[in-house]
């Protein structure tokens, strides 16, 4: 099969690898690239458990054709802490036990993180509708929705 | 948001707890937020192959013939996979403590019984081409007629689901049909209840939905082992059933999990491990087999339907006298897990609650549907459901606060339970209190008082004479029988008439500040 030639950026640094046609981003960074933290959940789109960032922008990584991506940039889970520390948002989900078995949470930090950084101070109604796209089957979304109001307002401070 | 009540049994423990009671961080935490907990489908393995079933488009059909001639030949195909490959392609997973036989198959050979039954697997280089090959796999089906619903399953006559039950019950110790529950004589105590309500309760399946699907990667180890990552809930089950369907020793394997994306229940049935490792043992390859969001949910069980009838005799007072229950299990076409949650129901019954008269008769049924399995509580949780929501009807009925109906009937210290042992630790009573406080229900003062340790056991602690069947007995003219039963299942839209006498004025409606209105509300339509 004929392989596509891409290059785009991975948590800020150059990728460049060659997919077949029709291979969506999940599977590039999955099995191509090798980062596991975006996760498999359904595969049409309804769970973002696959969530990414392109261009600063939430995308379900499953319903992304990989191709689209070239020339852009890309930002997973694997991307965002900072050094050797956690992210404000990492660090709350982590205070406000906003985790249970783990999987909606590379989505869910992802989904949290494109709402923070266009809008700093969310309302609940916001964080509500920002994460309505992924979908947690333990946790029951309260604690999650604690833990980004928890980010927003006291993380950044202390970050 | 934890509140750890030590006001409420304080003397029943040393009050010098370290851990209970205050906040501990889970040692996964740090993993799960930088997304490096390890699940199955995170291990990347060389030259790794992917598995895919062929899943039968049918509920009930006959394998007339099934070609894979042309499928072999797709491109990236490494293997295919047929049930006379499987060692022991018959098992059942209760197996392993000798309770219940053999009757699902790894891959189906002669017969279908449900729709998204595996039939054919598929080993090649790369997902799309096992899906290409599946295409090309020819099957012969013979539709055969199929039973849906529990109470049909079991007529004369029914299909037979699964040849190994042909009554499509499962059978218990060889001989009992169903579980039975005797204690005292149901019928003396409905002839004696002022009112008898009888009611029929059904709920559906239930998909756990874990976000992550059920999969394994297994993968050839040194010195003939196979190491396998996956998603199971019972790693060490899960680790025995392939050993057991694949005939070969456990040590042959080693079972690497713990971390799991949500299982509810429904990954304990070990579904991909042995045809992964079928797999990597006719390959010499990893194999990962992963389920899809639809395969998850076709052929990943569900909790299980259950249909459910109650008839309650209580008396003005509020006491229950006598409770007749009646379930069907629906346990799909296979058992998985459903003959275990039966025998967990019938020792849940009557509930929690202390009545002298209990009389229960529950059947695991095999139907065509997706076999069913555990979930949070299974065997007990659609059972109180349909309890809880008859406690409610009968409170109505009698014209006691639920609230206060539940006090009076709960459970004590020192009562003896329907199943013959004597209740010990309850505590329904407090339960109760607490939950009218958060709720800002209002109790009487006497009710308040009520204790869980308190008028317990004494003549509620005897065994009732139990006739071996109770016979129906005249009641008093003046019994009010309330039936909710729907006719047919046609008149849905209208509920059929109460019969034979009026309900009893209804209670003076609660100030509407807790909440109380909503609850008449539903039986005010319920009863219209």
């Amino acid at each position: 099969m004929t392989k596509t030639p891409l290059q785009f950026r991975h948590n800020g640094r150059d990728v460049a690898l060659f997919v077949d046609g029709g291979v969506n981003l999940l599977v590039a960074l999955r099995e191509l690239i090798g980062d596991m933290t975006p996760k498999f959940g359904c595969g049409q789109g309804g769970c973002g458990a696959c969530s990414v960032l392109i261009d600063g922008e939430l995308h379900l990584s499953c319903l992304t054709l990989a191709e689209t991506v070239n020339g852009r940039s890309v930002e997973t889970l694997d991307g965002l802490k900072e050094g050797p520390n956690l992210h404000p948002l990492q660090r709350a989900f982590m205070e406000q036990f906003a985790a249970q078995c783990g999987y909606c949470t590379p989505g869910m930090l992802m989904a949290a993180k494109a709402l923070l950084d266009r809008n700093p101070s969310p309302t609940r109604a916001e964080v509500v509708e920002a994460i309505s796209g992924n979908i947690c089957r333990c946790t029951g979304y309260e604690p999650i929705i604690n833990a980004i109001l928890a980010a927003a307002s006291g993380g950044r401070a202390r970050a | 948001m934890l509140e750890l009540r030590k006001d409420i049994f304080a003397d029943e423990r040393d009050d010098n707890l370290k851990e209970i009671g205050k906040g501990t961080q889970r040692q996964d935490m740090l993993g799960h937020v930088t997304g490096t907990s390890t699940y199955f489908d995170d291990h990347k393995l060389q030259g790794m192959l992917h598995l895919k079933v062929l899943r039968s488009p049918h509920a009930h059909a006959r394998l007339r013939r099934i070609d894979t001639m042309e499928a072999e030949r797709s491109p990236g195909v490494r293997r295919i996979i047929r049930g006379a490959d499987v060692p022991r392609n018959l098992n059942t997973l209760l197996s392993l403590i000798n309770f219940g036989k053999d009757d699902e198959p790894s891959l189906a050979v002669d017969k279908v019984r449900y729709k998204g039954e595996p039939i054919v697997a598929i080993v090649a280089d790369s997902p799309r081409e096992a899906f290409e090959a599946m295409a090309k796999v020819r099957v012969d089906y013979e539709p055969l007629p199929a039973v849906f619903d529990v109470e049909e399953a079991i007529k004369p006559g029914a299909p037979v689901v699964n040849e190994v039950y042909p009554k499509n019950t499962f059978i218990y110790h060889d001989v009992y049909d169903h579980q039975k529950l005797r204690f005292g004589d149901v019928e003396r105590g409905f002839a004696e209840a002022d009112h008898v309500l009888e009611q029929r309760y059904q709920m559906s399946p239930i998909e756990h939905a874990p976000t992550e699907t059920n999969g394994s990667i297994a993968a050839p180890d040194t010195n003939g082992r196979y190491v396998v990552y996956t998603s199971t809930q019972a790693l060490f089950f899960s680790l025995d059933t392939c050993a057991k369907i694949l005939d070969v020793p456990s040590n042959t394997f080693h079972f690497i999990g713990g971390t799991v994306g949500g299982g509810f229940g429904g990954k304990v049935d070990t579904l991909t491990e042995p045809l992964a490792i079928l797999g990597a043992m006719l390959t010499g390859r990893p194999v990962r087999y992963q389920l899809g969001r639809e395969e998850e949910m076709q052929f990943g069980s569900p909790r299980g339907a259950e249909r459910i009838y109650i008839k309650d005799g209580v008396m003005r007072d509020g006491r229950i006298v006598a409770r007749k229950i009646r379930a069907y299990f629906d346990s799909g076409a296979y058992t998985r897990l459903s003959s275990y949650a039966v025998v967990k129901c019938v020792a849940h019954l009557p509930g929690p609650y202390t009545i002298p008269n209990v009389h229960g008769d529950v059947y695991c049924v095999f139907t065509n549907r997706t076999p069913a399995t555990a979930m949070r509580g299974f065997g007990v949780t659609a059972m109180d459901f349909a309890l809880e929501c008859q406690m409610d009807k009968l409170a109505h009925l009698v014209g006691i606060d639920p609230m206060e109906f539940r006090i009076l009937n709960a459970y004590r210290d020192g009562d003896m339970k329907a199943h013959r042992r004597e209740a010990k630790n309850t505590a329904l009573i407090e339960c109760v209190q607490v939950a009218a406080e958060k709720a800002k229900w209002p109790l009487r003062e006497e009710m308040k008082r009520m204790s869980s340790r308190k008028d317990g056991g004494g003549s509620r602690a005897a065994i009732p004479a139990t006739p071996l069947e109770a016979v129906a007995q005249r009641a008093a003219v003046s019994q009010q029988r309330t039936t909710y039963d729907r006719a047919q299942p046609a008149t849905i839209q209208q509920p059929p008439p109460l019969t034979p006498t009026p309900p009893p004025p209804r209670p003076p409606a609660p100030s509407p500040s807790h909440g109380a209105t909503r609850f008449s509300s539903v039986f005010g339509t319920r009863r219209r």
